[in-house]
């Protein structure tokens, strides 16, 4: 291919300027457009081996879908993309293509590897801005499967099915389709009207959802088969939150990051007069290091917090959130305490007033100090804590932000069903769990991952339940 | 979208609503709950099912004004819908096992005890009911607890109706009297829950509460309707809405569950306000 763009570096991604955006709630990257993403697929060298397509989980096409970029077809790239991706809109916002697709690019080996997430958001940006065709439904094939949960693992098995010509309906147990897109990753990071346009598009495919139907008490598992469901997908997701078990956490002001992340994102604290509250303001330390706890940590920013700071008992080095998300909240101005651990949640007592409305409200979390040791089984340093190293940083609000387990409700209602120590559903390579026609896949199955993980267990669950169907 | 087939006013704060839900009303047994959300903005609220008719796929709920939503949720009629009604969720009431129960609800918490009640009844077991209200004007379903009921005791904290006093007072006075109870369910306001296990204590009869913290999804996601048992002298964290709504009176720290139901109190009472004043001003 001539006219190869032998830049080292990618085409920077435009974004709003980090002081703009710690004031608002729109979209901090805004997209590249349609010059710098040509530009940036001339970077493709259009590998014959292409290892980009074996570290993607839904192994998109893509020095295809880059090549039609490349010629300015762009509705071709995206016809490619969806071939594999029920979520190209999403995928290309919130996927860590620098340890996927991206990381073993060969232009990353001397230089940064192509922008293939990048390019993935411009398609489905374009197709979702300039195409109105609806897609088709395939023929129907008289099969029906269940799917449980709406978020990403549900979605990507429905669209696959459904693109197969399966009747799927898809039970969502809150009140709006997206699962994690919709409650947890907030609005800067992926805007909610893209997530109802994919949910659309699958609807457009033939795909039925259900809300407000929760799998294991609105209705069992046993009861979608009584109900003509020839197989079951289970996508339900994280569970409940986990907690540190320090003092103070059932103080005023104590959250967990799935509920601060849901009161701001699904039910839209953030706006003006919402109907649903949020504690907003004052000082707030978010503890965890992860993608969620960088969720947090902007948010509170946004909604008008005076110091946010982000409390972590390892160093940067071993920060598990994305760069990228780091790196924006770094910029925004998000102070990171690291090598600090909390050891209790301080909240106000006025002795003189039993109703003073400030009691029991959060005013400083008590931290210790820490220091790296040996490596532990993973290799990663293990935290120590150092002696006599306390101290306190003054906050209003603290925002727990240091995993989930998996939802019991399933569990407990379906015989046979087995789960590991940790809850998770245990399945086999297909994603088949110990009940026959049961699929599972996703943070159930995993605990707490990733968005792009889960939709790579939804197609693997797809295409097992698409044999097994064939074949009965 | 669920319609409301009936909608009844039970007194001055109190509304009684059969709303269509048939996936629901078919599964919902006493103790569970549902969430609900008036419409598209709306915050999604908990609330104790009252009743169900599995065949009509009705689900009756009771609800007391206190707040924005709840104000809101007034203004519909028979015919309006609601955005959105999910369930059932939570645990039911364990009532297996039990030969002698008494049954004690505070205000609008007796709309939750009477199901309760009449489960047991339908059962076969001796029910003694103890339902209190703040005065005459604001008692419900005397009929229907009547009705469910070996033996019904009505209390009035002014007097006006009943019997003059708190619900501890003829609970105390029966413990007293050697009347011997399996078990003590209680359903009302936290203080109140909290006073009806101070009396059984000394009694040693085990009483359930029913909690009913700040929720969000109700089901197991966001954690913030957490509560801390004490089990064996060790702090254990619950979550309501999965673990729940019903707990060992003697484990519950009520004092922490009481702190935390008001930490929006005063959003609350602002969202009621601005809520009231638009009514107000359509109404003009």
């Amino acid at each position: 291919m001539a006219n190869i763009n032998m830049s080292l570096q990618k085409n920077p991604m435009p974004t709003q300027t980090p002081k703009e955006r710690a004031s608002n709630f729109e979209e901090v990257a805004l997209g590249y457009s349609e010059e710098v993403a040509i530009n940036e697929a001339m970077r493709c060298l259009n590998c014959k081996n292409m290892p980009c397509v074996s570290s993607s989980p839904v192994k998109i096409h893509i020095p295809e879908f880059i090549s039609k970029i490349k010629e300015g077809d762009f509705e071709a790239a995206y016809q490619i993309i969806t071939k594999s991706s029920s979520l190209p809109a999403v995928c290309g916002r919130v996927c860590p293509q620098e340890s996927q697709c991206e990381s073993k690019c060969v232009r990353g080996v001397k230089g940064e590897p192509v922008g293939i997430g990048r390019l993935e958001r411009f398609v489905a940006d374009w197709h979702n801005t300039f195409c109105n065709e609806d897609p088709k439904p395939p023929k129907s094939n008289q099969h029906k499967v269940a799917i449980v949960g709406a978020g990403p693992s549900g979605l990507t098995c429905a669209g696959d099915l459904a693109k197969k010509g399966y009747d799927v309906t898809v039970y969502e147990a809150l009140h709006t389709a997206g699962g994690v897109l919709v409650y947890g990753i907030p609005e800067f990071r992926l805007p909610k009207a893209i997530v109802k346009k994919e949910v659309e598009t699958l609807e457009k495919l033939g795909v039925k959802l259900e809300t407000n139907v929760v799998i294991g008490k609105t209705l069992t598992i046993d009861e979608l088969f009584e109900m003509g469901f020839e197989a079951v997908f289970i996508g339900s997701g994280a569970g409940l939150p986990n907690f540190m078990g320090i003092p103070g956490e059932s103080l005023k002001g104590v959250y967990s990051a799935n509920e601060f992340l849901t009161r701001s994102n699904l039910m839209k604290a953030y706006v003006d007069a919402p109907s649903t509250p949020i504690m907003k303001g004052g000082n707030v330390a978010v503890v965890g290091g992860g993608n969620v706890a960088m969720d947090a940590a902007r948010t509170a920013l946004r909604l008008g917090a005076d110091n946010v700071y982000i409390v972590y008992r390892r160093s940067m080095d071993e920060i598990p959130a994305r760069k990228e998300e780091v790196e924006h909240a770094i910029e925004e101005g998000i102070d990171f305490r690291i090598l600090t651990n909390p050891v209790e949640i301080i909240g106000y007592n006025n002795p003189d007033d039993k109703k003073d409305s400030k009691n029991g409200c959060v005013t400083a979390l008590r931290c210790v100090k820490m220091e790296l040791g040996e490596p532990d089984a993973r290799g990663r340093r293990r935290p120590i804590e150092i002696p006599n190293s306390e101290f306190e940083i003054p906050v209003d609000t603290v925002i727990m932000s240091i995993g989930t387990s998996p939802n019991p409700l399933i569990k407990s209602t379906t015989e046979g069903l087995e789960v590991n120590k940790h809850g998770g559903i245990i399945v086999n390579e297909d994603g088949l769990t110990s009940r026959s026609a049961v699929y599972a896949g996703g943070d159930a199955v995993t605990g707490a991952a990733t968005v792009i993980s889960a939709m790579g267990a939804g197609k693997i669950a797809a295409q097992a339940i698409d044999e097994y169907l064939k074949n009965n | 979208m669920y319609r409301i087939i009936e909608k009844k006013i039970l007194n001055q704060t109190v509304i009684q609503l059969l709303i269509e839900a048939p996936l629901v009303a078919k599964k919902a047994q006493s103790g569970q709950f549902i969430i609900l959300r008036v419409d598209e903005e709306g915050e999604r609220i908990p609330l104790t099912v009252a009743g169900t008719d599995p065949i009509l796929g009705t689900v009756k709920i009771i609800y007391q004004v206190v707040g924005a939503t709840t104000k809101k949720l007034s203004l519909l009629n028979e015919g309006d819908y609601l955005k959105d009604f999910v369930g059932p969720l939570g645990v039911p009431t364990h009532l297996e096992g039990l030969g002698k129960v008494c049954v004690v609800g505070g205000g609008v918490g007796c709309a939750i005890a009477m199901p309760v009640a009449e489960k047991l009844h339908s059962m076969g077991v001796d029910v003694t009911s103890i339902i209190g209200f703040r005065n005459r004007d604001l008692v419900i379903l005397e009929e229907e607890f009547r009705a469910c009921s070996d033996k019904l005791i009505i209390m009035t904290d002014d007097g006006s109706y009943g019997e003059h006093g708190n619900v501890t007072v003829p609970l105390k006075e029966m413990l007293d009297n050697g009347e011997k109870f399996d078990m003590i369910i209680t359903i009302g306001p936290l203080v109140m829950m909290k006073y009806v296990v101070e009396t059984a204590r000394p009694f040693g009869v085990p009483v359930t509460v029913s909690m009913n913290p700040i929720m969000i999804d109700g089901t197991g996601m966001c954690g913030g309707c957490r509560l801390t048992l004490n089990v064996d002298g060790k702090k254990v964290t619950k979550f309501a809405c999965v673990d729940g709504p019903d707990f060992n009176g003697y484990e519950v720290d009520f004092d922490e569950a009481f702190s935390r139901s008001g930490m929006y109190a005063d959003f609350e009472r602002h969202a009621y306000e601005e809520t009231c004043n638009l009514y107000k001003k359509e109404v003009q």
